[in-house]
């Protein structure tokens, strides 16, 4: 009995192996299973619209065999996110869409996490930040709002933003050491309560990206200053009577000096093969290509870069160490006066 | 009349076969999501998502997707009242203050009553919150831009003002509860620092105690271990069930009109604001216990405590829509999922949503009709059903509950650890129950600490600090003053009242 129960799994493994040797190609690897999209931000935001859209450009396009759920692990500020998948290690299916905070969250509040705990897939785009006012405020340009601001004395103007030590508020903090200039930050849920709040006139100027604000541009309630990016944006299609994205200037044009850009990246696990790191590249770059990625690319005004390999190690490096720096300058970094 | 004619091309639009059957597959599948705890409408709409991108590539298919969409969210917030009425397991937040009356029926044998009110003041609570929309939309969407921090945290504060008196426990038992809700409200990280607050420095504080999991817990477990100790039985699981008893309930609530209007008004405030569909129920539960001639009666099995939170948690859940379309501001958990929805498909909400996109827009609005209608035809069709559920022996149901709860706790978070806070919250029930506690007051702390701290202090940091700004302009000066008054007349009249005995004994 037990000779032969033996003999026979042997012949069931050797079966196997020669069937799989078979079926696939030996270079390639694909999921076995359910893919788990981790969006380490609430529902509704820009970080799980994308992740939301990727979802929906793969289940139509029919991009991959196996199905894709989006899971939102906002807690901590995405820290819960984050550690769910460094503790995943070596899992090939689990992939990460990440925003500025994974630098900034475990700056600000010593989670144990640093973005070396996972392998770099793809940059999708860039997000861009716009100084917003309300259309009814005098300011034509950012020079006008700083001086304003200045001349308002200190914490007397009120800068929204989208969270506490994170983007929002560390463009707000650059341009104080900029210019000079001292807001009153007040720290929101979520970028379109921002925008809001903006309209309402109970805040006086925001840093919104462009798809959270667009509507009340549009709707003639907001006015873009400037974009906190070296270049102008590229979009020509006029969206207001008069200007296109195209024609608001670069910060640095309207004299003040502050570039700030938005990771929208996909990351998975560490301890992943080269393999599986290729297959998810080969689909992401598939969903580059589709119609619907354009239309959402366009419709937030996104900057599209987009790197892979070794160049987006290097560039998630460099965006780290820049977070250190402007973290300490802000005062935000954990256990700092 | 503008908006009457839209509102029939609008009609046009959503009257098609396709978007019918749609509309009862939406209901249907909302009515069986709002059951489930923890798997609530946002899940629902979230997982089906992505399934409505291909639908809305198609002309007119933006409209059938959104009809989908919203159907669900009529029927999650239907759904959400059968497990409160028949077991005290809150199916969805809003749900909660619906136990209140609605449990206590069911175990006298009227749980047929408590559903069909329940569902009857739904529908109506949405036709009240659609109507408004229908008409007022351009004023009310201008109302919503009023409100900043400081009118939040007094929305916030009537909130809890119009709860606070209506236990009938001793209220240091009421104030007991309430800081236990504030402090695990607290937990996990704080908007307005960034810092984390009370995690102990472990992963599996760091969101926080989840709403769900805690009223899964509380009621839900807390009640079978109740059952369990007092035998082993459902309580009113004797009651005859037919379709005569929805004509009954029908019968009864006429009466209830001023409650309904109240409720209604209090809803659809709440859902422009937007404050959300949970706040509102509580805020109207408050308010109809204080003005009703059975006031002292709530608690122990009134239709009318079915019929306040459940008017005023439709109009609220409904009406949020509007913010949503008109600012993109979601009013609810749901809507914001909905809101990614309409960005996905390429529609842009805001301002202009109304002019661009009229067809989709008063499709949607005519489907919100529709939608209603026909979740009040599946619900209460399947009244019996429900009802019939109670005649299950205890010791079939029960493990079936608990399992149901567990994987509801489960799915808040995908986090094992959720599921031993259930336990742990569900002893905690019991003992608050054992101990004369009220769980009201710790429920509501636990939905609205977090929101109503972060406004708080958002409106200190506008003012530097200065407590005069919650009286800075008429509106957020009369709510508070508003909320004070709430909080005040319960003392002041018992005073009275005294003082009147003291004069009458003198003379």
């Amino acid at each position: 009995m037990k000779v032969s129960a033996c003999f026979k799994s042997v012949l069931t493994t050797t079966a196997v192996a020669a069937l799989s040797a078979v079926t696939v190609p030996a270079h390639a690897w694909e999921p076995t299973k359910t893919v788990e999209f981790v969006v380490p931000a609430g529902s509704g935001g820009g970080a799980d619209q994308m992740a939301r859209a990727i979802q929906g450009i793969i289940v139509k396009h029919n991009l991959m065999k196996q199905p894709m759920v989006v899971i939102n692990k906002s807690g901590g500020a995405g820290a819960e996110g984050f550690l769910d998948v460094k503790g995943a290690k070596g899992d090939p299916h689990k992939i990460i869409i990440t925003l500025s905070n994974m630098f900034t969250t475990p700056l600000a509040t010593a989670v144990p996490f640093n973005w070396r705990d996972l392998t770099p897939v793809k940059m999708m785009a860039l997000d861009e930040f716009v100084l917003w006012v309300n259309a009814e405020k005098p300011y034509k340009s950012a020079k006008e709002y700083v001086d304003a601001v200045k001349k308002a004395g200190a914490n007397k103007m009120k800068m929204g933003g989208t969270g506490s030590k994170q983007e929002d508020q560390i463009i707000t903090a650059a341009i104080e050491k900029k210019t000079g200039a001292k807001f009153t930050y007040i720290p929101f849920k979520g970028g379109g309560t921002v925008a809001v709040q903006l309209v309402g006139n109970h805040i006086d100027s925001s840093v919104n990206n462009p798809i959270e604000a667009v509507a009340h541009w549009r709707g003639g309630k907001l006015r873009p200053l400037c974009v906190f990016d070296t270049k102008r944006m590229p979009y020509k299609e006029k969206m207001t009577d008069t200007m296109a994205w195209s024609d608001i200037p670069t910060c640095k044009e309207a004299g003040l000096d502050v570039n700030y850009l938005m990771l929208r990246g996909i990351f998975m696990a560490g301890g992943v093969s080269q393999d599986q790191v290729d297959y998810f590249v080969g689909v992401l770059r598939k969903v580059r290509e589709t119609p619907e990625w354009t239309a959402l690319m366009n419709k937030g005004a996104f900057n599209q870069t987009s790197i892979e390999g070794k160049e987006f190690t290097d560039w998630v490096a460099a965006a780290e160490a820049e977070h250190v720096a402007l973290m300490k300058g802000a005062g935000f970094m954990a256990g700092q006066k | 009349m503008d908006a009457l004619n839209s509102l029939l091309d609008g009609f046009a639009v959503a009257l098609s076969l396709t978007n019918i059957a749609l509309m009862f597959a939406g209901v249907i599948l909302g009515v069986i999501i709002g059951v489930l705890p923890g798997l609530g409408g946002a899940n629902g709409v979230a997982i089906l998502l992505p399934l409505t991108f291909s639908m809305a590539q198609t002309p007119g298919g933006q409209t059938s997707a959104i009809i989908l969409l919203s159907c669900i969210y009529w029927g999650a917030l239907f759904g959400g009242a059968i497990t409160s009425i028949l077991f005290n397991i809150p199916g969805e937040p809003w749900s909660v203050a619906t136990t209140f009356d609605g449990y206590p029926l069911a175990q006298q044998g009227r749980a047929g009553a408590a559903l069909t009110a329940a569902f009857t003041s739904s529908f109506i609570g949405a036709a009240v919150g659609v109507i408004v929309i229908t008409f007022l939309s351009p004023i009310v969407a201008q109302f919503a831009l009023e409100f900043g921090p400081p009118e939040f945290f007094s929305v916030y504060l009537l909130t809890f003002c119009a709860f606070i008196g209506m236990s009938k426990q001793a209220p240091f038992k009421t104030l007991v509860s309430m800081m236990l809700g504030f402090a695990l409200a607290a937990v996990g990280s704080d908007t307005v620092t960034g810092t984390l607050r009370m995690t102990f420095g472990t992963a599996t504080l760091l969101t926080g105690f989840d709403f769900l999991v805690a009223v899964i817990g509380l009621f839900g477990i807390g009640e079978i271990l109740l059952t369990l100790e007092e035998g082993l039985e459902f309580r009113g699981a004797s009651a005859k069930i037919n379709l005569k008893v929805v004509i009954q309930t029908w019968k009864e609530l006429p009466k209830y009109w001023l409650t309904s209007l109240r409720s209604a008004a209090i809803g659809c405030f709440m859902g422009i604001v937007p404050g959300g569909a949970t706040p509102a129920s509580f805020m109207a539960y408050g308010v109809a216990r204080r003005f009703s001639k059975d006031g002292d009666k709530f608690g122990e099995g009134v239709v009318e405590g079915v019929v306040a939170p459940e008017t005023a948690a439709h109009a609220a859940g409904t009406s949020a829509l509007l913010p949503m379309l008109t600012l993109g501001v979601p009013g609810s958990p749901t809507a914001a999922v909905l809101l990614g929805g309409l960005l996905i498909w390429g529609l842009e909400p805001g301002p202009l949503l109304f002019v661009e996109q009229k067809e989709f827009v008063w499709g949607l609005i005519a489907s919100m009709y529709l939608g209603n209608i026909a979740g009040l035809i599946v619900v209460l069709t399947c009244v019996p059903l429900f009802a019939a559920i109670l005649r299950i022996p205890f010791s079939v149901i029960a493990p079936i509950i608990i399992v149901i709860c567990a994987i509801g706790a489960y799915t808040v978070h995908n986090a094992t650890f959720d599921i031993y806070m259930m336990v742990v919250f569900g002893v905690t029930g019991y003992l608050f129950k054992k101990l004369d506690y009220p769980l009201a007051p710790l429920v509501l702390a636990i939905v609205l600490g977090d929101r109503a701290e972060a406004s708080f202090r958002q409106a200190m940091l506008m003012s530097q600090g200065d407590m005069r700004i919650l009286f800075e302009n008429g509106l957020v000066g009369s709510i508070t003053t508003l909320a004070l008054a709430l909080l005040i007349w319960p003392m002041a009249s018992t005073l009275w009242s005294v003082t009147k005995k003291l004069a009458a004994k003198d003379a």
